[in-house]
């Protein structure tokens, strides 16, 4: 087990999020956190990450706890990737290579360079490398984003709604590649995301929010329309195809 | 008879590519520093008072103790290395606040600092009778006491920044809540100085006015060293962050997941650079445009990376206002016209023609 989270509690001065929130993640395992809107998805991936501190719980890396981590230390372990927000005038290639910034001491090296160039190229944007971010399409966008994440040689991906405002060949293909790096590389992956039938496909675990907890989790057995409905309040079914399970609402 | 064979073209990699950018890079921040140079060598050269180039450098080494030695160390050399101080201290203020507040028109005087500065140097001219008339050849109105009005311009744009930064922090620093409230001390510091003003007398009226021309020789020895410690001291903190901006530029949350303490690093980048823009402010007066438009048009020539962005904008800004000071002091010789025109008057067509060319690749 890769990444440890325990009883993670989170308020905003107006409001609680989250209330006694553990899970595990193993090496190579990809995790889908889903829920409703504002539900606490987001709350929950910057809570592991630090950027939001939570009022009590712990998170653990490795069996490491994160408090005891600097900021550039904890960023060599976790690679965050935010919900996807309009390009800079950065290049590709300096935006990738930001992802060496917690390793860079005085300035990059050619090692740095090599990384970023090695991510971009697991991600097939390696013939991008010198446009500007904002002249690129929402898939390519996202993908340098998950690069840069990539270029920090993370131990934990966090991602959230990596496939928000992508059409659907773009959400199957970064899908496809998160799935195939993540277990290449042994990371240990949790993506909050909408699309349940893109969820079912392609994590191999689930954790439903519901009411500021955590409401189900487990392997695929347990996306069930029971749980679904009472989650989103939407009645559904699943059915086969193809060997794949596909969620019909009703 | 053997076949020669055409050489392999070896396609090269990003990583080689941009290595080979970043060299080019340096190479341009190079030129800018010579031409920066050459330029002082010129100023040094220029002015109403007639110096041969061997004058001038006989005057450099000490050799010649006639009025050539006195205009070169008493009165070129300071106001030269203030312009270069000043010019590079603001334009890398703005380039700082710029990326700070992720807003491409933040700069000293959109912030208020300038604007509180006058209002600081309007008050001591008008309450405190630092307002006189002088006459000269080149002046008709010179400010009677300088130390008064500086001290009181600086504190007060040192009240702005605290204000601004204060606010800030209470609204959880996001960076549209210090541009509107840079804004809003402006207008309220522009105000105040209509206001001073309006109750002044016309020799007071004619003080405040020249005080906010902007005048690089207002300043002795002691006020460029000042500034040289304090922008040397700014310039190596923000040279030390520059990958942290860098990150900024990817949005805040992104920035905090590679490792950047996001508002730690903004409010201390804000106050260097309103504590290195109060002072030039507070010595020299009104100098507009060069906060804005350094740290821009090199966004454009070398692209966002920090790494050189920073440096650049330093060597621009400061090539910039010297430009403009020895055209102020040449042009119509022995008037001096006040520099914060002539920047705006060169500095605005250039940054317009960069503007409609867009953005260098690498």
């Amino acid at each position: 087990m890769i990444l440890s989270v325990n009883h993670i509690r989170f308020m905003y001065p107006s409001r609680p999020v989250l209330d006694d929130a553990s899970f595990s993640v193993n090496q190579g395992e990809l995790l889908a956190v889903l829920g409703t809107n504002g539900t606490g998805k987001t709350t929950l991936l910057k809570c592991i990450n630090r950027i939001l501190q939570p009022a009590a719980g712990s998170v653990l890396i490795g069996g490491e706890s994160v408090d005891a981590l600097g900021r550039n230390a904890l960023a060599q372990k976790i690679g965050y990737v935010e919900q996807q927000r309009s390009g800079s005038r950065a290049t590709v290639f300096n935006a990738v290579l930001l992802g060496r910034k917690p390793y860079i001491r005085w300035d990059i090296t050619r090692h740095d360079a090599a990384v970023a160039d090695g991510a971009l190229e697991a991600l097939g944007m390696s013939g991008h490398a010198f446009r500007f971010l904002d002249e690129l399409s929402g898939g390519e966008l996202q993908k340098v984003n998950i690069a840069r994440a990539l270029a920090q040689e993370p131990e934990v991906l966090l991602m959230d709604e990596p496939t928000s405002n992508l059409d659907l060949k773009n959400q199957l293909e970064v899908l496809k590649l998160i799935r195939q790096i993540t277990r290449d590389r042994g990371i240990a992956a949790v993506m909050a995301m909408h699309d349940l039938n893109l969820a079912l496909r392609f994590a191999d675990r689930f954790l439903f929010l519901k009411g500021r907890k955590i409401h189900a989790a487990g392997g695929p057995d347990v996306v069930t329309p029971e749980i679904i409905e009472s989650v989103y309040s939407v009645p559904v079914t699943i059915v086969s195809h193809s060997g794949n399970r596909i969620i019909y609402p009703l | 008879m053997v076949e020669k064979t055409p050489a392999a073209v070896l396609p090269v990699s990003s990583t080689d590519a941009f290595l080979q950018s970043s060299a080019r890079k340096r190479l341009i921040l190079l030129e800018l520093a010579i031409l920066t140079l050459l330029l002082a060598v010129f100023a040094l050269h220029a002015g109403a008072a007639d110096t041969s180039p061997l004058q001038v450098l006989r005057a450099l080494l000490q050799l010649d103790t006639g009025i050539s030695n006195v205009v070169i160390w008493n009165i070129r050399l300071p106001r030269i290395l203030a312009g270069i101080a000043a010019g590079a201290g603001l334009a890398v203020a703005g380039c700082v606040m710029q990326t700070s507040l992720r807003n491409p028109l933040a700069s000293p005087s959109t912030l208020g600092i300038s604007h509180a500065a006058a209002f600081g140097a309007n008050l001591a001219i008008v309450f405190f009778g630092a307002g006189t008339i002088h006459s000269s050849t080149q002046d008709a109105v010179l400010i009677g006491n300088p130390y008064l009005v500086t001290l009181t311009a600086f504190a007060f744009s040192m009240v702005a920044m605290t204000l601004l930064l204060l606010l800030a922090r209470l609204r959880g620093f996001s960076p549209e809540s210090v541009v509107l409230a840079g804004v809003a001390f402006g207008s309220l510091f522009a105000a105040g100085s209509t206001l001073v003003q309006y109750f002044a007398e016309d020799v007071q009226v004619a003080a405040m006015v020249f005080w906010t021309f902007g005048d690089l020789g207002r300043v002795s020895w002691q006020e460029v060293a000042i500034l040289t410690v304090l922008l040397t001291g700014a310039f190596l903190y923000f040279l030390l962050h520059r990958w942290d901006y860098n990150a900024l530029d990817s949005g805040d949350d992104s920035a905090a997941g590679l490792g950047v303490h996001v508002e730690q690093i903004r409010f201390r980048s804000m106050l260097a650079a309103s504590l290195v823009t109060a002072v030039a402010v507070s010595f020299m007066g009104i100098i507009g445009f060069i906060g804005l438009v350094a740290p821009q048009i090199m966004r454009r020539v070398l692209g966002v990376d920090h790494r050189y962005l920073i440096p650049a904008s330093a060597v621009t800004g400061a090539a910039l206002l010297l430009f403009s000071d020895t055209l102020a002091r040449t042009m119509i010789s022995p008037v001096v016209l006040p520099v914060g025109a002539i920047t705006s008057f060169f500095g605005a067509p250039m940054f317009l023609f960069l503007l409609a060319k867009g953005y260098s690749k690498r």
